[in-house]
């Protein structure tokens, strides 16, 4: 398992990892961009963003924040398994795992479904007028219609962007749980169940300033 | 030094803390926090959502325990990002923008 260009297990893992952090931070760097794009346009357009936050379903936000988390802890016991070698619980916890990434992608095409309904999606149809708010009571919007569609534009490059990577790490899950089943990973050596596990944390992350950002703008006052 | 295996009990705990500051972040944007005319509802919700990630960097990807090498390179990683955004909304807050796209 050893590759001859290191001196021993311990370098060799200490590498892959600060090389799946290198990769991490374009990443972060990726979803920087869109999140100084959304601080330009929520400074300048605040009062529509404010209207199309109120809009989104916060209830689902909340719940997909905590069954996102609830899948980090998961994942970490996974890794945990890995290291200590225990095949069976590492084969659970990663279907764990799986299940709780699918429940949050499934929630996010319900909130999807809604917004389309709503013809909150930007683009020809759009039409943001009136809203639900987290009472379920019917407001009139009187904001902008090309400055929601800003919100939305980056509400959906944002959730979207986040949700496909959600889809490759499912992938990668599968393909972890296939070779975990296959009796690939033991206590010296499980380097891509830790490394998928970091891209798995990584996405959990995003969605913990998303959540804030998107739902929660101002749920004080109604614009 | 990677081998350093961390207890399920301090992965419960990161875990009950994420869950609690959820639900925190989730009641405090239902207040008005707003004094003097400054709002302070988006502080509040990025100071929580900035802990929140901290835990997770720090015990869920292990990055407490890992080498000063990476740590760093985590560190510059940041710095990027703060470099990113403070230095585009410098340039967007000092200018007039464009009015709606639909006008």
């Amino acid at each position: 398992m050893l590759q001859h260009h290191f001196a021993d297990m311990e370098q060799q893992k200490d590498a892959s990892s600060l090389g799946m952090w290198v990769f991490l931070i374009t990443e972060i760097m990726f979803f920087g961009g869109m999140f100084a794009a959304y601080l330009v346009y929520r400074y300048n357009f605040y009062d529509a963003f404010v209207a199309g936050s109120t809009s989104l379903n916060v209830w689902i936000g909340g719940i997909n924040t905590c069954v996102l988390i609830v899948s980090s802890l998961t994942m970490a016991m996974a890794v945990h398994s890995a290291q200590l070698g225990r095949q069976r619980a590492l084969v659970i916890y990663l279907v764990l795992t799986l299940i709780f990434g699918f429940t949050f992608l499934g929630l996010k095409a319900v909130e999807y479904h809604a917004k389309y309904v709503e013809h909150h999606i930007p683009g020809q149809h759009f039409k943001f007028d009136k809203y639900e708010d987290m009472s379920g009571k019917e407001v009139e919007s009187h904001v902008d219609q090309g400055q929601s569609q800003i919100f939305f534009s980056l509400y959906f490059a944002l959730t979207g962007m986040h949700a496909m990577h959600m889809v490759v790490g499912a992938g990668l899950l599968t393909t972890l749980i296939l070779m975990s089943l296959a009796g690939k990973f033991n206590a010296s050596y499980y380097t891509p169940v830790e490394n998928i596990g970091l891209y798995w944390h990584f996405v959990d992350i995003v969605w913990i300033f998303l959540f804030p950002l998107l739902y929660l703008i101002n749920r004080v006052h109604h614009v | 030094m990677s081998e350093h295996i961390v207890s399920p009990k301090i992965y419960l705990a990161v875990f009950g803390t994420l869950i609690s500051m959820t639900l925190v972040t989730w009641f405090a944007s239902t207040v008005d926090l707003s004094t003097g005319g400054v709002n302070f509802n988006p502080v509040v919700a990025l100071a929580i959502a900035g802990f929140k990630a901290v835990m997770v960097i720090l015990f869920f990807m292990h990055v407490k325990y890992s080498t000063r090498l990476t740590k760093v390179v985590i560190a510059c990683g940041f710095v990027w990002l703060f470099i990113l955004l403070s230095l585009t909304m410098v340039d967007y807050l000092s200018r007039a923008l464009l009015t709606s796209p639909s006008q």
